[in-house]
């Protein structure tokens, strides 16, 4: 079970409140995590990923356990805590404003 | 009673603005979609309660938003509200927000790069739809301009996106390049007369023309005079801001290019400047009434540097012999102090007897007149900046 942690906005988008819980089969990877997210959420696709390229839309960073994995390899393992669903994993926006 | 509804796009949410048919009481819905970027609206004519709306973000990217019941309810088409969001065989559903330029060598030819701002050659890359065109005919059926610049349609009701690619590939694209908002196609005209005739107009590449729905086009920029390009008087690369027509003449055209308000009547195969006694030729909406195809509206901006109404007023200014002899508009319109823009997209008419006109400033008014412009209203004066405004007349 992974839970993820959105932005308002996609909250919004995708209609939720809170927490989203996911099923990953094996252990999770950044990828795995947002094909199950955009596979149960598909208003989110794009939004995330680039439809094409599915590179990381540039405002938006992921952390973990405090950890940023933003410019990790889509490949990369999810931690352990979070793959456990005892820690979430964290889809950031860039502060606007200032 | 008739009534109408106006629909506004803002740097901040989109909201509906309601009236019956006097036009002097409205109510206010929104903020839609509050926070995002909504550049445009539309209405289709063939299902008034079918609405699009282009709804974006330096974030999150593109979203299409749609509503079946006039604006009460929105959805990311493909995903109807309670439906499963995976497809029988597993797959998810809906990808409305899917622009993926065609660069087969069949349709679009493998037109990989335009002209930068330093005059280098760019990538094409999607950024954003500026403009929804729906179809006269089909509520399915509706247009998008895009930034980079490029015309796609959607058969489905905005689920799947499709590129008219022969506009891209036609030729003259690589000496294409974005104006200081992109490189926006802004403009969409469908004859109502003749389908297979399309116009759309891009900043800052000109106005195109295609005679065969949308496989091939061709540059219809003769006429125009643009001195801030090396070759005034070039093919391509002039800055049209808008384009507008009165549906029973669309061979007859109105152009507000970036300085210069320009007229065709030969469906765009030749212009030439009818700017006349403006205080000033530059601006970005031109309108004409619903009743009355010569008479045109603009609103003159200062400059190019200035992107603010001349002298602290706003006015509109209205033409009724279709361009040169204009007369200020300015009855409720605020006469000092105010330096606001008015963008391409923000202004609408209605179609009801009276022709009432509407549009919206960056400073966040909706004014609306019930008269053609003879006297004026805010319909709203608190608004983010607004950046598209239409109206929808409803039975």
């Amino acid at each position: 079970m992974i839970r993820v942690i959105l932005p308002p906005h996609l909250r919004a988008l995708a209609r939720v409140n809170g927490e989203v819980v996911l099923e990953v089969e094996g252990h999770a990877t950044l990828h795995s995590a947002l094909d199950a997210l955009e596979a149960s959420y598909p208003m989110l696709r794009g939004t995330i990923r680039d439809h094409v390229t599915q590179q990381r839309r540039p405002f938006l960073r992921f952390f973990a356990c405090s950890e940023d994995l933003s410019h990790e390899p889509p490949d990369f393992p999810l931690p352990d805590a979070v793959v456990a669903g005892d820690e979430p994993l964290l889809l950031v926006g860039a502060i606007a404003g200032g | 009673m008739s009534r109408v509804r106006v629909l506004v796009g803002t740097r901040k949410g989109a909201f509906l603005l309601s009236s019956d048919g006097k036009r002097e009481k409205w109510d206010v819905s929104g903020p839609h979609f509050a926070g995002w970027e909504i550049y445009h609206v539309k209405g289709s004519p063939a299902d008034p309660n079918r609405l699009y709306a282009s709804q974006t973000s330096g974030w999150f990217g593109q979203i299409i938003q749609r509503s079946d019941d006039g604006g009460k309810t929105w959805f990311q088409p493909g995903t109807p509200p309670g439906e499963p969001t995976t497809a029988p065989d597993g797959m998810p559903k809906g990808e409305s927000n899917k622009f993926v330029y065609d660069t087969s060598a069949e349709t679009g030819k493998p037109l990989t790069t335009h002209q930068f701002y330093d005059g280098t050659q760019h990538p094409w890359e999607f950024k954003r739809v500026w403009h929804l065109e729906p179809s006269h005919s089909d509520p399915d059926t509706v247009f998008a301009g895009v930034e980079d610049a490029a015309l796609f349609r959607s058969t489905d009701g905005g689920v799947s996106w499709h590129e008219l690619a022969g506009l891209r590939g036609h030729g003259t694209g690589p000496k294409w390049q974005p104006g200081a908002g992109g490189m926006c196609l802004h403009t969409i005209i469908q004859d109502p007369k003749n389908p297979n005739r399309i116009y759309i107009a891009i900043s800052a590449a000109g106005a195109f023309r295609t005679d065969d729905r949308g496989k091939t086009w061709r540059p219809i920029n003769r006429g125009l005079r643009s001195q801030y390009i090396p070759d005034p008087e070039a093919e391509v690369g002039h800055c049209v801001h808008h384009v507008a027509f009165h549906p029973s003449r669309p061979d007859v055209l109105f152009m507000q290019k970036h300085w210069d308000v320009m007229r065709s009547d030969n469906g765009g195969d030749s212009w030439h400047e009818v700017s006349g006694d403006l205080p000033s030729d530059f601006g970005f909406v031109i309108d004409v009434h619903a009743h009355e195809p010569e008479t045109i509206y603009v609103v003159p901006i200062k400059s190019d540097g200035e992107h603010f109404v001349p002298d602290g007023k706003l006015r509109v200014y209205r033409s009724r012999s279709g361009g040169n002899e204009w007369e200020p508009l300015t009855n409720g319109l605020p006469q000092r102090d105010c330096y606001v823009n008015v963008l391409r997209d923000a202004m609408a008419v209605d179609s009801l007897d009276s022709c009432g006109v509407y549009f919206g400033t960056t400073g966040g008014q909706v004014y609306a007149s019930s008269d053609a412009g003879d006297s004026w209203n805010p319909i709203v004066r608190d608004l983010p900046a607004v950046l598209s405004v239409e109206v929808q007349t409803l039975p």
